[in-house]
């Protein structure tokens, strides 16, 4: 087992900075761990406390951008505690690698990357301590006490003692060596939904976002970066942005010129006085890059897997058919714009921000401030979206290197415009297949070749070879393929590339699904049957698929005008596929209804999953109907959300989850549910219409007037 | 500059700001009341949404010179102990998930209720499509807009 500590009252103060007492645990969680020194011993991370109250403290150090870690990663610890979960209480860590070790919250991470048995083996240590003190206070064996809801009961009897009352006398105990787990039909609070621990709060308008930072004698101010990635300041002209009623000061930083103001409309306003010349960094267009992307497939991939021979098994192919898909550049464009809070004095730094990289934050201010990284706090304010987006810094060196300078707090905010013009966006894509089948309609060959940029601040790879990213949903496929080729070119662009929600799978599964969808056609088979004899070795792949085919009735008659698509994804540990029910009104896609399939493994807390599934139905669904960033000589086009469009409450279709039961460990929910819905739509708009969709956003044009009899 | 008295919640504040600030900046950043969001600064997300003489307005558009002798209700002052039935029916149906957007949707949606008490479907469409959450709780909201009807 991994190891739980008893933690004393100093050390208690020295990582929470709150007074001890009761009983004490730490434990470790991996997470692909962040170690400030390789020799150092390991430390605890997360932190449990049972207080002379009774009351439960859990600690945690992960982020929560409304995917409910908050909520599911205590569950974890009070169900083995068998805490009552109304005495819990979740308080959330600021950043220290030397105190809670690695927090970036990225990749639908935070339970699945070794969370799981850390936790419940820290709740399962302090349950079974509990037990002891009231079996010693009461002179009777351990077994023949049992938990429930904060209380220790002796069995036969009406006697019981709370946990509160038995803190102290377990504090003082040994840690047992290895304490008993439940069994999974043992757990109570472990696949319930119980009230997230922040909704109150989040009604009430009381929630601290990073921009609702207030701190004494704070500054507002906003940054206006270079408009070309790669490009730089050349001169500027202050005198008129000064004249705007509560300007400050206009200061040139780093990062560009920041506007210091009363509030931040006066900074908005001073930005938009600036008379600015810039040096030109990157200025491609979106069809210099289309182009661009030609060319580099054009020339001599890297090979990223070779199963078989494709190329010979094409030449033998009863049925041969090729398609060129492509995906578009996407902004996170997080409801709350990017924004950081600094105060950087001669000895020391507070950083207060929205981010989902607490550790990226503390090296980057230490890095500008010249400070040891221990004389950074940096507090992990909500996240009013997430995406992806936050796990990085760039907003974070605006804050620093403004507040060193001023020498006082100060909030930058961005304008939407400047947050959607320099994001690091989800990459382009452009992806050629050939497949073949053969006379009995089995697929025998796949090729696929993708040209996609690797994610990456610059745009570029720093390693070479096959970009796992740019590959991941098609190279990582769990169909059979007895001859499958996958290829990759690297394009040389300049545009930044960030994470996005799940990644590369947010454009490549869609390609796939649909080339896929093309392939069961040009068999002249069952787009769901075709995928389940793909996934005869696959038993939870083919679970889920038959769990969203019963529920959406696949292959039942619809009414006139409407039609079923069907695509599958694995993900993060997790298996989803959806089927989308479409129809075309008077030129325009409308998606009525999604059925969507879920196998997470063991869920924590089925509410959380079903808001993911719904809500990434919802973030695919406006991706693939609304959006994409163009670049005209350079400079991303849109700025607002006028023109990257979102879907809103009367575009929502019905979204049905299915969570399928599961004996498998707890999978990644926060971006699974994004990467199917996309081809289930598409699939069904060619269902339809005889139309393939082969590139996202959907022009609704090329459908019209196609419908089929 | 301009010297304004603004009514907020059935509070009183002297302010003194250029009188074209849009009212979203004063509440957040001069009087302090930041449960009122910023998204866009165009009219297009809805998270700055207020109350002005109980019309839901979209407070980056609003400058505070048109709302100085008005009555202004922000989500703080939406209920005093969090118990307005859209509060209580948004707690019951877990309708947050990052949250950001919520404090909009609740004051678009209690601008609805106070005119249609009994929603349908396409009120509340046409209400509340001027709001846009990046979550995707918009089946939540529905349901929490017809329990906050049916509940009161």
């Amino acid at each position: 087992m991994d190891k739980v500590w008893k933690i004393d009252r100093r050390e208690f103060f020295r990582v929470t900075g709150m007074a001890g007492g009761g009983l004490m645990l730490g434990v470790y969680l991996p997470d692909r761990p962040w170690n400030p020194s390789p020799d150092a011993p390991l430390q605890p991370n997360v932190f449990v406390r049972v207080d002379e109250r009774g009351a439960v403290a859990i600690w945690v150090g992960k982020a929560d951008m409304g995917q409910g870690v908050r909520t599911s990663l205590p569950m974890i610890v009070a169900d083995e505690l068998d805490a009552d979960w109304s005495r819990v209480a979740v308080i959330q860590a600021e950043a220290d690698p030397h105190k809670y070790g690695r927090q970036i919250t990225v990749g639908s991470g935070s339970v699945r990357n070794g969370a799981w048995m850390p936790l419940r083996e820290a709740g399962a240590t302090a349950r079974q301590m509990l037990v002891r003190a009231a079996a010693e206070r009461w002179k009777v064996p351990a077994a023949s006490c049992r938990t429930e809801r904060g209380y220790v009961y002796r069995n036969g009897s009406k006697r019981r003692l709370g946990y509160g009352a038995l803190a102290h006398a377990a504090g003082e105990l040994p840690v047992p060596s290895d304490p008993r787990l439940k069994t999974p039909a043992e757990f109570t609070l472990i696949g319930t939904s119980p009230p997230q621990v922040d909704v109150h709060d989040k009604v009430c308008g009381r929630t601290k976002y990073g921009i609702d930072v207030r701190a004494p004698g704070m500054r507002f101010a906003t940054v206006v970066h270079p408009p070309d990635f790669g490009g730089s300041l050349k001169s500027f002209d202050a005198t008129r942005a000064r004249g705007v009623a509560g300007v400050r000061d206009v200061v040139q930083i780093a990062t560009g010129i920041a506007v210091v103001a009363d509030n931040t409309w006066a900074a908005f306003q001073g930005a938009k006085a600036l008379d600015v010349q810039w040096n030109r960094g990157f200025t491609m267009s979106s069809a210099d890059i289309s182009a661009h992307f030609r060319e580099v497939a054009k020339a001599r991939p890297e090979v990223g897997r070779t199963d078989g021979s494709a190329d010979a098994a094409l030449a033998k192919a009863a049925k041969r058919i090729e398609a060129t898909y492509e995906a578009p550049y996407l902004a996170h464009a997080t409801m709350e714009p990017m924004n950081c809070t600094a105060h950087v004095r001669r000895d020391g730094a507070e950083v207060w921000a929205p981010t989902q990289n607490p550790q990226g934050t503390q090296g980057t201010t230490a890095r500008i401030t010249g400070l040891p990284s221990e004389k950074v706090t940096v507090h992990v304010m909500h996240l009013g979206c997430g995406w992806g987006r936050r796990s990085r810094t760039d907003f974070v060196e605006d804050a620093v290197h403004l507040s060193k300078k001023l020498g006082q707090p100060v909030q930058v905010t961005w304008t939407r415009e400047e947050d959607m013009r320099h994001d690091q966006y989800r990459p382009a894509a452009y992806v050629r297949f050939a497949g073949g089948v053969d006379a009995a309609g089995s697929l025998v060959a796949l090729k696929a070749l993708v040209v996609s940029q690797p994610v990456s601040a610059t745009g570029k790879s720093r390693r070479g070879g096959v970009d796992g990213n740019a590959v991941d949903g098609i190279m990582n496929t769990r169909y059979a393929i007895p001859n499958f080729l996958v290829e990759y070119g690297a394009p040389d662009l300049g545009v930044p590339t960030g994470h996005w929600r799940s990644v590369g799978p947010s454009q490549n599964v869609f390609v796939f699904e649909s080339f896929i969808d093309e392939l069961a056609h040009a068999a002249g088979r069952d787009p769901f049957e075709f995928r389940h004899h793909l996934l005869a070795e696959q038993p939870r792949e083919r679970r889920v698929l038959e769990v969203v085919a019963g529920k959406s009735g696949w292959g039942k008659p619809l009414p006139e005008g409407r039609a079923h698509g069907i695509a599958i994804h694995e993900n993060k540990g997790t298996v989803v596929a959806q089927v989308a029910e479409v129809s075309i009104d008077g030129g325009k896609v409308r998606v009525h209804h999604v059925w969507c399939a879920v196998d997470a493994g063991q869920v924590i807390h089925p509410g959380i999953v079903h808001q993911q599934m719904s809500g990434a139905v919802a973030a695919g669904l406006t991706a693939a109907l609304y959006q994409e960033i163009t670049l005209a000589d350079g400079r991303v086009v849109q700025g607002n959300f006028d023109t990257y469009k979102m879907m809103r409450i009367d575009e929502m279709p019905v979204v049905d989850v299915h969570i399928v039961k599961s004996g498998e460990p707890p999978g990644g929910v926060g971006e699974p549910g994004l990467p199917p819905i996309a081809p289930a739509v598409t699939n069904a708009l060619f269902a339809l219409t005889g139309t393939r969709v082969r590139s996202l956003p959907l022009r609704t044009g090329a459908l019209r007037g196609t419908k089929r009899a | 500059m301009a010297s304004f008295t603004l009514r907020i919640n059935g509070v009183s504040h002297d302010i003194d700001v250029d009188p074209r600030t849009p009212l979203l900046w004063v509440i957040r950043d001069v009087v302090g009341l930041t449960g009122t969001k910023f998204g866009c600064g165009i009219s297009e997300c809805g998270a700055c949404t207020v109350h002005v003489n109980g019309q839901s307005v979209h407070s980056c558009q609003v400058p505070v010179s048109v709302a100085a002798t008005a009555e202004i209700t922000t989500i703080e002052g939406l209920s005093p102990d969090v118990t307005h039935p859209l509060q209580k029916a948004w707690i019951a149906e877990e309708v947050p998930q990052c949250g950001y957007c919520q404090s909009g949707m609740l004051m678009t949606a209690a601008a609805l209720l106070a005119a249609h008490p009994h929603p349908t479907d396409s009120d509340i469409d046409e209400a509340m499509s001027g709001n846009i959450c990046r979550c995707g709780t918009y089946d939540r909201i529905r349901r929490a807009i017809h329990r906050a009807a049916k509940e009161g």
